[in-house]
């Protein structure tokens, strides 16, 4: 009945950093199912990050673990899956880690398809530092530096992903945990880029800045504005308005992994 | 059959009363700034409170 | 048996050398005067079974490179000094993960974008001081495409030996210039792998002090599963903000360099026992040095080359010791003053300490030393 966390988790680490209500906690409990789901020998599996609240996620787990400098999670992985491509690498970190900072390392690691499962919780603000605007804070949200409202305009990541070449996108959010660890299994096994967005709330800076009396109201705002794929197209563009869609956004079997590209290139050098 | 044990880590728990709001049939408690488990009989073990916890703080258990 | 012999360019050389030291794994960018490195090892690398990448941006290769380090890989990047500007985040990265890598700064001219394809020695301080925050550094100067080949094997010997990132600096002349390069036999040049750990997996601690100054490194995917981490640790690689386990890890990290100056110096002298005066160069300014020690004999004045090979750690000792011996010591540099600093530092007021710079793109030529030589003198 009551699922084995503990097994996975490195001895004495919890209570974890995170605030209360912060929904980091809740997609760890879903890596840690969908890493059991996928049978995943802990020590062939690298857990990568950067820099951020999210970041400190692999810390936590008991499991090859690179916690690195900021936004830079997909470039170090992506040195792990090359030199040992028999690893199994999840990358994990939030909006601002993965999309300002590190957006050209994840947009590359996009491009290649090299075989990672990337984790990156947006919860629409730099927690870490006090509640700035990232590139996925709403225009016109309150932040610490966009005190009159956000004037920037939004990532929309999942796009983003799809765009850069990523071939398997999914989103969901952290008021939805049994589709975390589906879609995060689902990433795992996938050959090539995997990307799950998980829409996340940061009740301490940037839900009290912006109208949320609690973590439960913003909880409930993320269960009431999502969209099932399966559901959206039933849906007029009235009804979809200011709604995300969830699920499994975009898959292709057929485009060629970046490692198994290099040995083709390896293969051809010794033939040469 | 209804009813549960609620296991509550204390230790974990850091009151943010995710569970307490999620659970169907009004199992939990807060008690200022932790979690309790008044009424495990009506538990119908659904899992919302241990899937949502984002502390570890809660397990449910058959029996 | 006649040994290998080739026609290489300083850049061919360096890549040569990282095959020979078992090296496995390239990550770059495109950047000039270094390209060719890139180029020969994405050639060679896939036939011995290693893997080259070419990454989005110069810190995405750095990242790349101690990625797959921690794998065990042998890892090397090559640059210049925009590139290691970019690349000075994951630099200090790598000094306080520990974590083997080598680096190749072939040195162009100027700040900034600067003299792509003309050379330098503007970035010898940047080797020691580029990231921020205390560290050890380890910088090698070969002078010939010979000792390319041989410094970059003994850069990747003391980046698994020590733990950390070695940068190798040569400048655009030596980088781009074409010498007969003799292959050494395997076994010939000594080879260091990094020490593995031998306790049990369930008591390794990635930065255990008890195990020596250089604690061993497992690799990711072997049976030892540890953490990682930039920030200040403790010995079991987890952050820490106590006080004393910060202390005493950050001076570990800088000490293991510092007691084991010895192991690392690499110094040539040329005629220096009887010299009045010493040329202390390095790179492609000694051989025009050398040059000018020979014809300074010549008309009388007993002239002398100290040449480091290694130039961090500083050759403080000896440089100290020519500073009592030595009327003078001229420092010529492709700069306008950066190592002669350290050199008068060392030499404690005991001689005069003068400076020559050039930066405009030619060399600093023999005539230009020797006339220094002769106005300090």
């Amino acid at each position: 009945m009551a699922y084995d966390y503990d097994k996975s988790i490195r001895p004495g680490k919890l209570p974890h950093i995170w605030c209360p209500g912060c929904g980091h906690g809740i997609v760890m409990k879903g890596l840690i199912r969908a890493m059991d789901t996928c049978e995943l020998d802990r020590k062939n599996t690298a857990i990568v990050s950067g820099i951020g609240c999210a970041s400190r996620l692999p810390g936590y787990l008991d499991a090859c673990t690179l916690h690195t400098a900021h936004g830079r999670g997909a470039a170090f992985a992506t040195g792990v899956k090359m030199a040992k491509p028999e690893m199994t690498v999840i990358c994990c970190g939030g909006d601002g880690d993965g999309t300002a900072i590190g957006g050209n390392h994840f947009i590359h690691a996009c491009r290649r398809n090299i075989d990672m499962t990337y984790v990156l919780m947006n919860n629409f603000i730099y927690g870490m530092t006090g509640g700035q605007f990232s590139p996925c804070t709403p225009t016109g949200a309150i932040a610490s530096t966009t005190p009159y409202g956000n004037p920037d305009q939004v990532f929309d990541i999942s796009k983003l992903a799809i765009g850069a070449g990523a071939t398997f996108v999914a989103r969901t959010t952290a008021a939805h945990p049994r589709e975390i660890d589906k879609l995060i299994a689902q990433g795992i096994k996938h050959k090539g880029m995997s990307i799950i967005e998980v829409l996340d709330d940061c009740p301490t800076t940037y839900g009290r800045r912006n109208k949320f009396r609690s973590v439960i109201d913003m909880m409930k705002h993320l269960k009431a504005n999502s969209v099932s794929v399966k559901a959206a197209p039933k849906m007029t563009a009235e009804q979809l308005e200011g709604k995300f869609l969830t699920g499994v956004l975009f898959e292709d079997t057929e485009k060629p992994e970046y490692c198994e590209q290099y040995a083709n290139v390896i293969k051809k050098a010794q033939s040469a | 059959m209804s009813g549960a044990r609620l296991e509550i880590i204390e230790r974990n728990c850091k009151g943010c009363s995710i569970c307490v709001e999620f659970c169907p049939k009004d199992v939990l408690e807060m008690d200022v700034f932790l979690v309790t488990a008044p009424r495990p009989e009506d538990c119908i073990k659904c899992m919302q409170c241990e899937l949502l916890c984002p502390d570890f703080a809660i397990k449910v258990h058959d029996e | 048996m006649a040994k290998k012999v080739a026609l290489l360019q300083g850049n061919e050389a360096c890549a040569q050398g990282a095959l020979y030291a078992g090296c496995k794994f390239f990550g770059g960018y495109p950047i000039t005067p270094s390209t060719e490195v890139a180029e020969v090892l994405s050639v060679e690398l896939p036939k011995v079974g290693g893997k080259f990448i070419q990454m989005e941006d110069e810190i995405g290769a750095m990242a790349a490179v101690i990625g797959a380090s921690l794998t065990g890989a042998k890892s090397i990047t090559a640059t210049s000094g925009p590139g290691v500007s970019l690349k000075q985040e994951l630099i200090g990265y790598a000094c306080i993960a520990e974590v083997p890598c080598v680096i190749i700064n072939v040195m162009r001219g100027g700040p900034s974008t600067g003299m792509p394809t003309g050379p330098g020695q503007s970035d010898v301080m940047q080797a020691m001081w580029g990231t921020h925050g205390d560290h050890a550094a380890i910088a090698l100067v070969p002078a010939s495409c010979q000792e390319i080949f041989t410094e970059t094997v003994r850069a990747f010997n003391l980046a698994e030996k020590y733990r950390m990132p070695v940068q190798v600096l040569f400048d655009e002349i030596v980088g781009h210039m074409r010498e007969r390069i003799e292959f050494p036999e395997p076994g010939e040049l000594e080879v260091i792998d990094r020490e593995a750990p031998s306790v049990s997996p369930e008591d390794y601690k990635p930065y255990d002090s008890t195990k020596g100054q250089v604690p061993p490194l497992a690799a990711f995917g072997s049976e030892y599963k540890y953490h990682v981490t930039g920030l200040n640790k403790a010995d079991d690689g987890f952050p820490t903000t106590k006080a004393s386990l910060v202390d005493a890890e950050e001076r570990r990290q800088v000490n293991k360099v510092l007691d084991n100056v010895a192991d690392i110096e690499s110094n040539e002298e040329y005629l220096t026992e009887d010299a009045d005066v010493i040329i202390w160069a390095y790179g492609s300014t000694s051989r025009s040095a050398r040059y000018a020690v020979n014809e300074l004999r010549k008309e009388g004045i007993k002239a002398g080359l100290f040449r480091p090979i290694t130039l961090w750690p500083f050759p403080n000792k000896r440089t100290a010791e020519l500073a009592v011996q030595a009327k003078a010591i001229v420092v010529p540099e492709m700069n306008l003053g950066q190592m002669v600093f350290e050199v008068e530092r060392a030499a404690k007021g005991n001689c005069v300490v003068a400076h020559e710079g050039r930066v405009d793109g030619d060399p600093l030529n023999p005539g230009q030393i020797m006339a220094k030589v002769k106005e300090v003198l």
